[in-house]
């Protein structure tokens, strides 16, 4: 899906969104209901730099600055982080993790974020954009990973075919929409051709935002059963063993 | 070179997870949640013909730091190069919850205390641990807001890489020692896809000079740079001092922080180009000199980083 | 994987009061064992999942040498196991009993 489409689907009510330097997308819009909302996020599949990282950061603080409890909405097409040495050598954590950090500290502060995956994200990029959000939905064109699986071949040493045998047997490792809805990290998948975008968003928009949910979510989808399981024994042993 | 007074002392780089929170917390106060006892362990490495391990990596209790009450959670390195997966992803993120609930009440812990030792998302279980990643930063985030110190301390085998370094940097303080290594993208993976000539892997010094504790430390990238043994670690994990919380402020300050680093710096090729632009004298000889006058050397920039 | 229970009868209990210990890492060429009081005298089990195929009598040699050294009466160990030698694998059955042995 291009931006223009998305923007189109999403908002037939309007917005100002343009695609600036750098591919990032900003403006604001109105969502159908009569909800205005900022929008903020990456075109093109650009790799996500310090640079890129560090202005949306700075356009939630901004929006962050009226504490009127705007939603933002982020609409992503990032490709992976970027890769280089020189931004490695700057502190690449720092920009993606001061990303993921003030995404989140808009939520909660009562800014309703929804993240919408239009194209690809990959590994941190993925984790500091879309993940950061309350609720996830991927869109057509939509492409999560944590990696490739030529790559995850690569380091697992496995042949690619066995791979991606294996991927046919279980959602833990595949890339892809459905693998990663199944382990709870995709909220909701809409296509166009079921149904209006624009009407959708506004039941979202409009929804008590979760905790966070997503291991209940894995566990009801069978995609990742043990998580959640998991995390509340450990809570209430922790309980049970304090004094 | 290991500087006498320490080559005695245990080696944190050098030790076991267990090791670690043994000689971190008061001796003897550690208990284990969900320990190895339990069995409680990965039911995908199966699927790729590797052992599992009883813990799957991933120690998490509480202790007493100088009988104060602290959550803790230790990666083994050595195993599965100290992974987020689904198991070992929801024992910390189980422990990061419980932690912050417990924020008010005769439960409460003075901090929680992140042993990185990572490589970040285990791959076989991709998905599970890319998302555990992002349940852990919440959940560290969280026990922030709670008003609940959280600690990294990063000076493994397996450093602090991909989801493990966004995790480090969510944290409220970053401790680290020279052999420690942050970085997203390892050296190795942005060989594979750019070319040695982007990133030469094989060539060490570099690599440190790149990822390592020192420049992580005079860049503002971590808050304490300590020795690397066993005691230094304890030592910074009792100063706890004045954490900056987590609230618009720290992020608005951070902001800041970050946006000068690329003004200032962001047209430099390699490390020792950032310390001459810091006026630090004789930069190409940083990496060479030994921790005591590197920490000298620290303390003379005046090198207080506030926000996290 | 492979996976192999062996049983054995030492000559006496295990002392000491420590009910479970876990020694060593699942890293390549090493292994972890867990140790855990049973409750019998003088019974031995020894439970082996291994990465490396096919060593199943080493391990039986291994492990009738380690029980006839150190008498671990009363105790079923667990082992995941990373391609660990011969050597290593006796120092960290010994290393477990003894922890379960001396410390409290």
């Amino acid at each position: 899906m291009t931006p223009a489409d998305l923007l189109a689907a999403l908002f037939p009510s309007g917005h100002t969104v343009v695609v600036g330097p750098d591919n990032i997308m900003s403006g604001t819009a109105l969502a159908t209901g009569g909800t205005e909302v900022a929008v903020l996020g990456i075109a093109n599949a650009t790799p996500l730099s310090p640079e890129i990282a560090i202005t949306l950061a700075g356009q939630i603080l901004d929006i962050l600055r009226a504490d009127d409890r705007k939603p933002i909405v982020l609409l992503i097409d990032t490709a992976s982080q970027r890769m280089t040495r020189r931004d490695e050598m700057l502190g690449l954590y720092e920009y993606l993790g001061h990303l993921a950090k003030v995404i989140t500290l808009a939520g909660a502060r009562g800014h309703r974020t929804v993240g919408i995956l239009y194209g690809t994200a990959a590994a941190g990029a993925f984790i500091a954009t879309t993940l950061a959000t309350q609720t996830l939905i991927a869109v057509d064109g939509a492409h999560p990973s944590v990696m490739d699986l030529p790559s995850i071949a690569r380091v697992t040493k496995l042949p690619l075919e066995t791979l991606e045998e294996k991927a046919r047997t279980t959602p833990i490792f595949a890339p892809g929409v459905a693998p990663l809805a199944a382990t709870g990290a995709v909220a909701e998948i809409w296509t166009a051709a079921n149904g209006d975008l624009s009407h959708r968003l506004a039941t979202v928009l409009a929804a008590i935002p979760p905790a966070d949910d997503r291991d209940q979510l894995g566990a009801a989808r069978g995609g990742r059963k043990l998580a959640h399981d998991v995390a509340e024994k450990v809570a209430a042993s922790f309980a049970g063993e304090a004094g | 070179m290991i500087p006498q007074d320490i080559a005695h002392e245990p080696s944190w780089y050098e030790s076991s997870a267990r090791a670690r929170i043994d000689g971190v917390l008061d001796p003897g106060s550690f208990t284990e949640l969900l320990g190895p006892q339990c069995r409680i362990m990965s039911p995908h490495l199966a699927l790729f013909d590797l052992p599992p391990a009883f813990d799957d990596g991933m120690i998490v209790g509480r202790g007493l730091l100088d009988g104060h009450p602290v959550a803790v959670a230790a990666q083994e390195g050595q195993f599965m190069g100290g992974t987020f997966a689904e198991v070992s992803g929801a024992k910390l993120v189980g422990l990061l919850r419980a932690a912050a609930a417990s924020a008010g009440t005769s439960q409460t812990v003075s901090a929680v205390l992140l042993l990185l030792d990572t490589g970040g998302v285990r791959l076989q279980e991709a998905n599970a641990g890319e998302l555990a990643v992002s349940e852990t930063i919440r959940a560290v985030l969280a026990v922030r807001q709670a008003g609940i110190p959280v600690i990294a301390l990063i000076g493994g085998r397996a450093g602090a890489f991909g989801g493990g370094s966004l995790v480090a940097s969510c944290c409220s303080r970053i401790v680290m020692t020279e052999q420690g290594r942050i970085s997203v993208t390892g050296p190795e993976v942005i060989e594979t896809n750019k070319g040695a000539e982007e990133f030469d892997s094989r060539d060490r010094a570099l690599v440190w000079r790149v990822t390592g504790g020192r420049s992580r430390a005079l860049l503002g990238g971590a808050d304490r740079y300590i020795r690397g043994d066993v005691a230094s670690f304890r030592a910074a994990a009792r100063d706890r001092a004045n954490p900056p919380a987590f609230d618009i402020d720290t992020m608005r300050a951070e902001q800041v922080r970050l946006e000068k680093r690329l003004e200032r710096y962001g047209d430099c090729h390699d490390t020792p180009e950032i310390w001459a632009r810091m006026n630090l004298p004789d930069p190409a000889g940083i990496s060479e000199i030994d921790d005591a006058a590197f920490i000298e050397r620290l303390a003379a920039t005046g090198g207080a980083h506030d926000a996290r | 994987m492979e996976t192999f229970t062996i049983r054995a009868q030492a000559p006496r209990p295990l002392p000491g009061t420590r009910a479970q210990a876990i020694v060593g890492v699942v890293a390549s060429g090493n292994l972890e064992i867990l140790l855990e009081r049973t409750g019998e005298t003088d019974a031995v089990e020894i439970t082996v999942e291994t990465a490396s195929h096919g060593y199943r009598t080493v391990w039986e040699a291994v492990i009738a040498d380690f029980v006839a050294r150190s008498s671990p009466g009363g105790i079923r160990l667990s082992i995941h196991d990373n391609g660990a030698r011969p050597d290593t694998v006796m120092l960290r059955l010994m290393q477990g009993t003894n922890v379960l042995e001396k410390q409290p």
